[in-house]
């Protein structure tokens, strides 16, 4: 079993969703951004994206964007990412890297993963890589036992979400709103229906990341999804207030997913 | 040759799709519609009529005989896309989408720029169809070409200067990729290149060889015999592929692709990733990149808008490695010279982009005399892939045309400082 597969376990018999946090390295620095993932963890995200800052987030809205670009200016490289892998999946919780593909694919990818796993990392989140473009990936992560995770979206059939469904490891990761990332106010509609189109497809946990940032939106999707995912949010509060404002934050949402909203 | 890409859109190990999961059924929809209009008589004689009646083709080719000078003495042709409508090739492959954007029910379209040539070119078929258009241009390219985001404006476009990055075509195409993801419900996407992800390199690359079709047959109605070579230049690489593609069959005929080699190759800044850079992934497809040792993308230089682009399309990749195009870099100062030589030996003021051709033009010919071929017997065509009237201020500027209070006081100079929203 693996990391992944133990947290939804216990997440099931404790009756709630599992919350997923995601902060860039060297943003505002190495230091800080590790400190604060760190402390996250502590404050009761159960697992880790370590984000691996990139020159062309396409998916990113703004707030991760520039975290990216403040992360690159400050001269942060691939071994500092893995390096921070190491220190956050020293805290216990699993640490996954969600990457772009053009850094791992230059570095190689399977000396990556090599890589990955020897810093203690569970998995990867890849937004630019669909399944069709990754056999080859697949069996590196076959090979040294990790979970591959691939997006689906509200525009994919339900051919592809099954493609999806067989290929991912430890779950599922539903970008449940069409468009870039970041916060929003009113969460769609459509990732109920999407979370629902998925688990007709697949027994894996199914993670929404919507644009949460509060705590009610946090129970609110705990209720129909295995796991709230919750990026932009942390991302402003590190900006904003530093490892304290991402300390408390983490414990709202931590909250949250502790207290669905089943309707 | 085999038919190329293959389904999945890899030329050999090129191409492809690395893109969110979201745009994947949106390409599936394009793929489809695509494929479908190839064979469809409707469709083809309802882009012909318009590349005809509205576009201005076939377009001419036109024996330079006054520059053959400057290529060793080899005979050079031209071809005119210069003379199409709105000023370059773009218009050809635009066009095709707006058809293929009606067919599929869409009412918006969004296209990246960077010399604003493509941007002109969609903004033109928007209003011709009645779309809703919205361009995505770096904040730094809108200085330099000035002149074509007026031009927009005034065909109703919705021009949107893009700040993030390195504010030129890579972080316009990033944008128009983020709003694509928004609103791919409602809205095609009019990528300007042979770039990006399956189908885009194929789908692009077939409206744009009617160029090449074009210019094979007006080469052996003129010379009566094929050229011995096809020089273009190449950013992403659409008017380089759009004349290549009909004359890959022909072994005889060497293809030659011109990338912005900004100041000089060997300086490292400049945009030449197919002459000095390494395989990688940028906007949706696996080809030729410029990044650094960790997959950064690397910045770029280039006097041309057009050329300032650190990717290129997948099939240059696949041509480049089997060796049937050959490219090269040609620096900023090469290619100015070239602009200045063709406009006093021809009178025809062609792109700087387009520019870039004609030093590689002359660099051949020149080689091939060296080598000790005789150049009455050479013939080379050169795709004049866009006209120039966007770059008379920044030629003015490299040659010092104009006085500095002249510069202060120009028109140009005051729709840069003062860019009307």
């Amino acid at each position: 079993m693996s990391q992944l597969d133990e947290l939804f376990a216990r997440c099931r018999t404790e009756g709630r969703a599992a919350l997923v946090g995601y902060l860039p390295v060297g943003f505002p620095s190495y230091d800080a951004s590790v400190e604060a993932m760190t402390a996250m963890v502590e404050a009761g995200v159960d697992a880790v994206e370590v984000g691996m800052p990139y020159s062309d987030p396409l998916m990113e809205g703004p707030v991760i964007q520039a975290a990216h670009q403040a992360a690159l200016d400050a001269g942060t490289r691939q071994a500092d990412v893995l390096r921070a892998v190491e220190a956050v999946a020293a805290t216990g919780a699993p640490t996954l890297v969600m990457g772009y593909w053009n850094p791992v694919h230059r570095y190689g990818f399977r000396r990556w993963a090599q890589a990955l796993k020897d810093a203690g990392g569970v998995g990867a989140i890849t937004p630019d890589l669909i399944p069709e473009e990754a056999p080859e990936w697949l069996e590196a992560c076959r090979a040294l036992d990790l979970d591959p995770v691939f997006l689906v979206a509200p525009s994919s059939t339900d051919e592809r979400i099954a493609v999806v469904g067989r290929t991912n490891r430890g779950f599922v990761y539903a970008a449940a709103v069409m468009g870039v990332t970041g916060a929003r106010a009113q969460l769609g509609a459509g990732a109920r229906d999407l979370v629902a189109r998925v688990r007709a497809q697949t027994d894996l946990p199914v993670g929404v990341g919507i644009g949460v940032s509060t705590g009610e939106q946090a129970a609110e999707v705990a209720g129909f999804a295995d796991a709230v995912v919750v990026g932009s949010a942390l991302v402003t509060a590190l900006q904003t207030g530093g490892v304290d404002a991402v300390r408390r934050l983490a414990a709202e949402l931590a909250e949250g997913v502790r207290s669905p909203v089943r309707n | 040759m085999s038919e190329s890409p293959d389904s999945s859109g890899h030329f050999g190990a090129y191409g492809g799709r690395f893109v969110p999961e979201a745009l994947v059924a949106a390409l599936d929809e394009l793929t489809a519609a695509h494929l479908a209009a190839r064979t469809d008589p409707v469709f083809t004689a309802e882009l012909d009529r318009l590349l005809t009646t509205y576009a201005g083709r076939p377009t001419p080719l036109t024996d330079a005989r006054r520059l053959s000078e400057h290529a060793g003495g080899a005979r050079i042709l031209l071809k005119r896309e210069d003379l199409a409508h709105t000023g370059s090739h773009k218009i050809n492959n635009v066009l095709g989408q707006a058809l293929l954007t009606k067919q599929m029910g869409k009412q918006r379209v969004i296209a990246e720029t960077g010399a604003g040539q493509h941007g002109v070119a969609t903004a033109t078929a928007c209003a011709l169809f009645g779309f809703d258009c919205t361009v995505y241009m770096g904040e730094e390219d809108t200085r330099r070409q000035a002149l074509n985001v007026a031009r927009m404006r005034l065909l109703g476009a919705e021009v949107i200067p893009v700040t993030s990055g390195t504010r030129t075509l890579k972080d316009a195409t990033n944008e128009a990729m983020r709003d694509w993801v928004t609103n791919v419900e409602t809205t095609h996407y009019v990528i300007g290149s042979v770039v990006g992800p399956h189908p885009f390199p194929m789908l692009v690359r077939d409206f744009q060889r009617v160029i090449g079709v074009e210019a094979r047959q007006q080469c052996l109605d003129l010379v009566g015999r094929l050229p011995d070579a096809v020089v273009a230049c190449v950013g992403g690489g659409s008017n380089a592929m759009g004349i290549f593609h009909p004359f890959l069959e022909d072994a005889s005929v060497a293809l030659i692709g011109c990338e912005a080699g900004g100041d000089g190759v060997e300086t490292g800044r400049h945009a030449a990733p197919l002459t000095a850079g390494e395989p990688g992934v940028l906007h949706g497809a696996r080809s030729y990149l410029m990044q650094d040792e960790d997959g950064q993308t690397a910045e770029t230089t280039s006097i041309s808008a057009g050329l300032d682009y650190p990717g290129v399309g997948p099939e240059h990749a696949l041509l480049r490695d089997s060796g049937r195009a050959t490219y090269t870099g040609v620096a900023d100062a090469w290619a100015m010279q070239a602009l200045d030589t063709l406009a006093k030996s021809e009178g025809i003021l062609c792109a700087i982009e387009t520019a870039h051709a004609f030093a590689g033009a002359c660099d051949w010919g020149r080689a091939q005399v060296a080598a000790g071929k005789d150049a009455r017997d050479l013939v080379i065509v050169v795709n004049t892939s866009g006209r120039g009237d966007k770059d008379v201020d920044t030629a003015a500027r490299w040659f010092g045309l104009v006085t500095g209070e002249e510069v202060a006081e120009s028109d140009l100079v005051r729709a840069h400082e003062g860019e009307q929203p």
